[in-house]
Parts: C-alpha cells; structure tokens; sequence
C-alpha cells in the first residue's frame, strides 16, 4: 500500500516554486520586492538543481522581457513581483499577449498606490483583471488562497498559458505569500506533464530556421502594420479570449438556500468562509461565492445564483472597490449587491466580518 | 574585362558606388525604377577591375560582380 | 537582365546575395547603412554556418522589421529590452546563437541599463550596435549618441553640454564590464571600414559560439535623411566628425586568455 504523501509546513510563496518546478517550468526571471522574496530566494538554489536557469535581473523590466525571450522559445518560464513591480511589466506582459506568447506572472499583492505599504492588499484587482497594459488584450488571472492552491494553481496556470499562448497571472497578496501552511506536494489529477506542456509549442517555438526543412523562419512579434493586418489579428485574439471565458472557475460554499451570498477572492474569501460558516451554525442563511479566476469571471455561475431565488450579494474585498464592479456587471441589476471594503494592511478575522455581512442580510430583509 | 550588374529594382540612386568606384566608371544612369529611384549604370566604355568596391559600399545588394579569371586578363595583355 | 547575371566563359561571380538575407527591398532610405549592417551579419552567418541556430531579438527604431530581411527566426523586443530578451532566449536555449540588433536610442537611451547588465552578467549573446547619432524613425531627433553642436529636431541649436549633456560612448562603457569578452568600435563610412566591420561582426559570433562571453560591435552609420544631406556627405561626416569624437578600434578582446564556460546543451527536460 502506498503512502500518501508527506505535507510539508511552507510559505505560500515557497509553494509557488515547488508548484512551478512540479509543472514543468525550466526558467525564473526576477527582482526582489517584498512580499514575494521567497520566490526567487528559492528558485535561486532550487532550479539550478533541476536543470534550469535562474536569473536576478536588475529590474522588473529586464525579468519580464528575460521571461519573454524564454518563453518565446517554447520554455516554460515564470518572473514574479509585488505591485509596483508588476506596473513595470505591464508594457512586456502587453507585448506578450501581442506576440502570443506564454508566460506566468506571479504578482503577490502589496499595499498601494505608490510605493504603499509591504501587507496585505486586493488593490490590484484592476491592474491584473483590467489589463494594466497597453492595447486590447487579456490576460489570465488566477486567485489563490491557501498555500496547497498557491502549490496547485501553478499546473493550471502554465497549462493555460500554453494551451491558449497568452499570458497568466498568479495572484495572491502578503497573506497568501507569507503564511506557512502544510502543503501536499502532489501534481493534480489531470495536471499535464511538462513534456506534454512543452510538445504544445512545438509549431511556433523559436529554434532556429532550418531553410531546407521548413519554408519560412518563425518570427514572434506584435507589430503589424499592413494595412487591415493588424484588426485581423486583433479579431484572432478577440475569438480567443472568448474561447478562454470558458475557463472560469469558482468555488461555492452554502450557496443553494442563501438568502445573501458573500463574494470574495483570496485571503479575504478564506477568512469569509470562516465568518459564513460561523454565521450558518448561528442558524442564518448565508453562503459564499469565490472565484478562483478572476480572468474570465465567472459571471454566468454567479448569474445562475441569481435565478434560482430572491437573493441579495455583498461584495467583500480588500481595497476600495474593484471586483464589485464585475460582480454588478454580471448581475447587471437583477438583484441588490453592496459592498464592505477593508484598507490596507488591516489584518481582518471572521468576527470582523460578521458585523457587515449580517447587515447585509438584514438589509435584504427590508427589500 | 570584369563587369558589375544593376538589380535596377533594388537601386536607391544613393549613388555611394559611384563614390567608392576606384575606376570612376559609374554613373547615374538618367533613368528611373518602379520606385521612382534613378538607377546607377557602368559606362559602357569604362574598364571594371572586378574590385567589388561599389558591391561592398551598396545598402541594398544591388549589384552583382563578375570578375574575369587571372588567366583570362594574362591572355588578353 | 537574367542573362546578364549569369556568369559568362571565364567570369566569376564574386559578389551574390547573401542566402540568410531575404530577397525584399528594404524600407530604408538611400544610403542608409542598416542594409550594409544586415547583410554583414547575413553573411556572417551564413559563413560561420551558424544560420540555423540563430535567433534574433529585432529592437525599436528603423530596424523594428529587421526580421523581414534577416532570414532568422526572430523575436520582437519592446524598446531597449533586447539585451534581457536575449538573456532569456540565450538562458532557454543555450544551444542557440542569439543576437540583438539596436539602434543608438534602443541600446544606449532606453534600453542602457538593460544592455550594460546583460555584458556585466557576461550572457552568451552578441549585440550589433549601430550608432548613428539621431533617432531615424521618429524624425530626427536627439540620440545619447548626438554629437556636440549637432542639430536635431528636439536640439535645434545643437546638442549644448551644459544641457543636454555629451554622447554616450557605449563601446567604451562595454570595456570596463568584468562579462564582455569582445568590445569593437567599426565604421561603415567605406569599403576598408566596411571589410573591418564584417572581421568584426564575425569575431564576436565567434566569440558568442564558443562561450566565451558577451560580444558587442559598435557600427558607425550615416542617416543621410536626418542629417539633411546625401549620402557621399553623409560618409564625409562619419569620416571628419564622427570618428574623431568615436575612435575606432578593438576595446576589449579577452580570447587570448579565455576558456569556455558553457557547454553546448540543450535545458534539461526540454523534449
């Protein structure tokens, strides 16, 4: 009989790299910046080990082109930052999407605008959702919000990054990064190997033009400028990212029967759960909704709540309001949302949030 | 006698071989390409070395050189 | 005209199109030397025979479409990022020959910082480096590399010291850095500077193939169009203005003394 396998107690920024390593990525490009130091800090010793390449770049611009030129050729590559951090990269990750190549961003949120503080913070919402960059394009976004998901989500975000050749980003915050929990190191059922993730680059990969086997050199790029080149390109992705909406995901807890279901991503879902849970054995009738993508939002699940009875939502999230603008786009007024922002670097328990979500519910009482 | 070639379509009239010919035996040849450039001629009475200055100094690979064999140019002298 | 480009009873085509550079008509204005600076590198690597594994990372300025006449497979790099493109290209693929080919604005304004770090690290990748002391492709303007007193559409009494301060010398820069294995500074102003530039062009991919560490060739290059003259001037400037203020020479050659620090492999785990 096999063992299941041990749990190790590590950071969730630690997770990161053995999720990342278990997935098959060769390179990691990056800059210190706190919250997300154990990132490179274990890459640094980790990846030599197994073969690949790890780079301290001498900025968060230089990473993310390094990440570009890796990825480029077909290599699963990874960079992460914080915030401010990933503002510098926004240009790259723009040119990634442009140019179609794969790559994973990891951003462990930090307080802001500026320079703002090293805790905990959602105000990236709109920087990682919204694009950030520049032109029309889209990136993934993935929420975790234990260090297991931080391990876990690694495999979904480089196989989405390949099977779709856009960009992914990870994003967690200083709660999720720096919390050490157990982690089961085991790749997820179903998770690709990192043969099979690489063989998906196999017809655009750079690796060098052979002009007696292959009739053109390949040649990566954004820059389109023959006329009607580049709406036709654009027209490519826009069919792209509306194949990619059928990725989004979410998880439900207590949902069926709520009369005000909680929506939070992250951190501040986890510690919602807890409030939900301690509020449902008190005999009221709430639940929670969580994306685990934040890019593509999972409206249509969230919609679906909306049907099946006479529900209010409360938005919870730690900045001053971002994703309760997605989540008022998908209900798109069929019923009542509010929302309860926390500030940054406020470490918040489920007590604090039962206070609001109970106001919330006896709000929908009056509707 | 060695000889260069005009790619008259690829010819920018930027004249920099005309400059760097050693024999002096090119010239703007007072005709225009598809892309309105005036192309460059040999003179059909200079006498090419086959130095392949003129190819060397070219931007666009517009000339080609032909040069005559050491033992052709022995019999002719 | 096909008959006359076939070679005749005791001729010998010397001078043909170099395969690795495509057959297109360039976009570059007469007498630009970017077609002169493509088609060393072409024939570099076509005489090297490295064609095959090479990759180029194109940059932003007038050479943006380089990939359009380098036959190589290519990557577009946003502005002045070549250099960390190539690291990671390089770093992906250490089997490849990786290059970056940038203007005076993309290597020595925008992307400095990038490109001294990538010769300071010491990656495995060549940069040809063409220096023409204006930016082309947005119209003129001033580069890092403009000139003392020399006009340009953003400095129209002359580049001043006490404002806009004095050309950067990248060549000299690249010297001092513990990485770079090969530092040149060429001229493409005529046929012997030309022939020098080529030796080189194919040094530093030498250099590159046999690991010895990062290689940069410097190219001094007339832009007749924003310079507001033709181009025999242009060549006129190169020689009398440009050269005094960018001597011309080998600053660092370290492959006496060097032994190779990489072998050629592939990333383990790559299929």
């Amino acid at each position: 009989m096999s063992q299941a396998p041990e749990r190790i107690l590590i950071k969730g920024n630690e997770a990161i790299v053995r999720g990342a390593l278990d997935a098959g990525c060769r390179c990691y490009f990056g800059y210190p910046i706190t919250p997300q130091n154990e990132i490179p800090e274990a890459f640094s010793s980790m990846l030599p080990e197994q073969g690949g390449s790890f780079v301290q770049a001498e900025s968060e611009l230089a990473a993310v082109n390094m990440l570009l030129g890796a990825a480029a050729c077909g290599i699963p590559a990874m960079t992460s930052s914080s915030s401010c951090g990933i503002a510098l990269m926004q240009e790259t990750i723009s040119y990634m999407a442009g140019s179609c190549v794969p790559g994973v961003i990891v951003n462990m949120m930090r307080g802001g605008p500026g320079l703002g503080d090293i805790g905990p913070s959602q105000s990236d919402y709109f920087q990682a959702v919204k694009g950030g960059g520049n032109g029309d394009h889209r990136n993934f976004v993935l929420a975790p919000a234990t260090a297991q998901e931080c391990y876990d989500m690694m495999f979904s975000a480089f196989a989405l990054a390949f099977k779709y050749r856009n960009p992914v980003m990870v994003l967690g915050d200083a709660i999720v990064g720096q919390m050490k929990e157990p982690v089961r190191c085991v790749p997820p059922k179903h998770a690709l190997t990192p043969e099979q993730l690489m063989q998906q680059g196999e017809d655009w990969r750079l690796e060098g033009y052979d002009r007696h086997a292959v009739p053109e050199p390949r040649v990566l790029r954004s820059l389109l400028l023959k006329e009607g080149q580049l709406a036709a390109h654009n027209r490519s992705l826009h069919e792209k990212y509306s194949a990619m909406r059928q990725e989004a995901a979410a998880e439900q807890v207590f949902c069926d029967d709520a009369s005000l279901v909680v929506v939070a991503f992250g951190s501040i879902a986890r510690i919602a759960h807890s409030a939900v849970r301690h509020l449902r054995q008190a005999g009221h009738k709430v639940g929670l909704f969580r994306p685990t993508t934040l890019y593509p939002f999972p409206e249509e699940a969230l919609r679906a709540l909306i049907s099946s009875g006479k529900r209010r939502f409360l938005v919870i999230e730690q900045n001053l309001g971002q994703m309760v603008e997605d989540v008022r786009l998908a209900i798109d007024g069929q019923a009542p949302v509010s929302w309860h922002g926390i500030l940054p670097d406020l470490y918040v328990g489920a007590e604090t949030l039962r206070a609001p979500i109970l106001e919330a519910l006896e709000g929908g009482k009056h509707v | 006698m060695s000889r260069v070639v005009f790619l008259e379509d690829r010819c920018k009239g930027c004249l920099l071989c005309v400059a760097v010919c050693p024999s002096q035996i090119l010239r703007p040849s007072g005709r225009s390409n598809r892309n309105g450039y005036e192309m460059v001629e040999m003179s059909p009475e200079g006498k090419c070395i086959g130095c392949a200055s003129c190819a060397f100094m070219c931007p666009d690979v517009a000339i080609r050189v032909f040069r005559t064999s050491p033992a052709g140019k022995r019999r002719k002298a | 005209m096909s008959e006359l480009l076939k070679a005749r009873a005791g001729e010998k085509l010397i001078f043909d199109h170099p395969s690795v550079l495509s057959e297109a008509v360039t976009h570059y204005c007469p007498g630009c030397h970017h077609g002169i600076a493509h088609r060393l590198v072409a024939e570099v690597l076509e005489e090297l025979e490295l064609a095959s594994r090479a990759i180029m990372v194109a940059s932003v300025g007038c050479s943006v479409i380089s990939y359009d006449y380098i036959s190589v497979d290519s990557v577009e790099s946003p502005h002045g990022r070549a250099c960390a493109v190539a690291t990671g290209v390089k770093r992906a693929r250490p089997d490849t020959i990786v290059f970056t080919y940038q203007g005076d604005g993309d290597m020595g304004a925008i992307g400095l910082a990038e490109s001294l770090h990538a010769a300071a690290r010491g990656e495995h990748i060549t940069a040809v480096f063409v220096n023409n002391t204006v930016y082309g492709m947005t119209g003129g303007q001033m580069a890092p590399t403009t000139l003392l007193g020399q006009k340009t559409t953003t400095t129209p009494m002359g580049r001043r010291m006490e404002l806009e301060g004095g050309p950067v010398h990248m060549a000299e820069m690249m010297s001092q850095l513990a990485g770079v294995a090969y530092a040149e500074r060429c001229s493409l102003d005529s046929v012997r500077h030309i022939r020098a530039a080529q030796d080189a062009i194919r040094k530093a991919f030498s250099i590159q193939a046999k690991g010895l560490g990062f290689s940069f060739v410097e190219l001094l290059s007339g832009c007749p169009t924003n310079w507001h003259m033709d181009p025999v001037r242009a060549n006129t400037r190169i020689r009398e203005e440009m050269i005094p203020v960018f001597p011309l020479g080998v600053y660092k050659d370290i492959t006496a003394q060097a032994v190779p620090v990489i072998a050629d492999k592939v990333v383990e785990g790559r299929s």
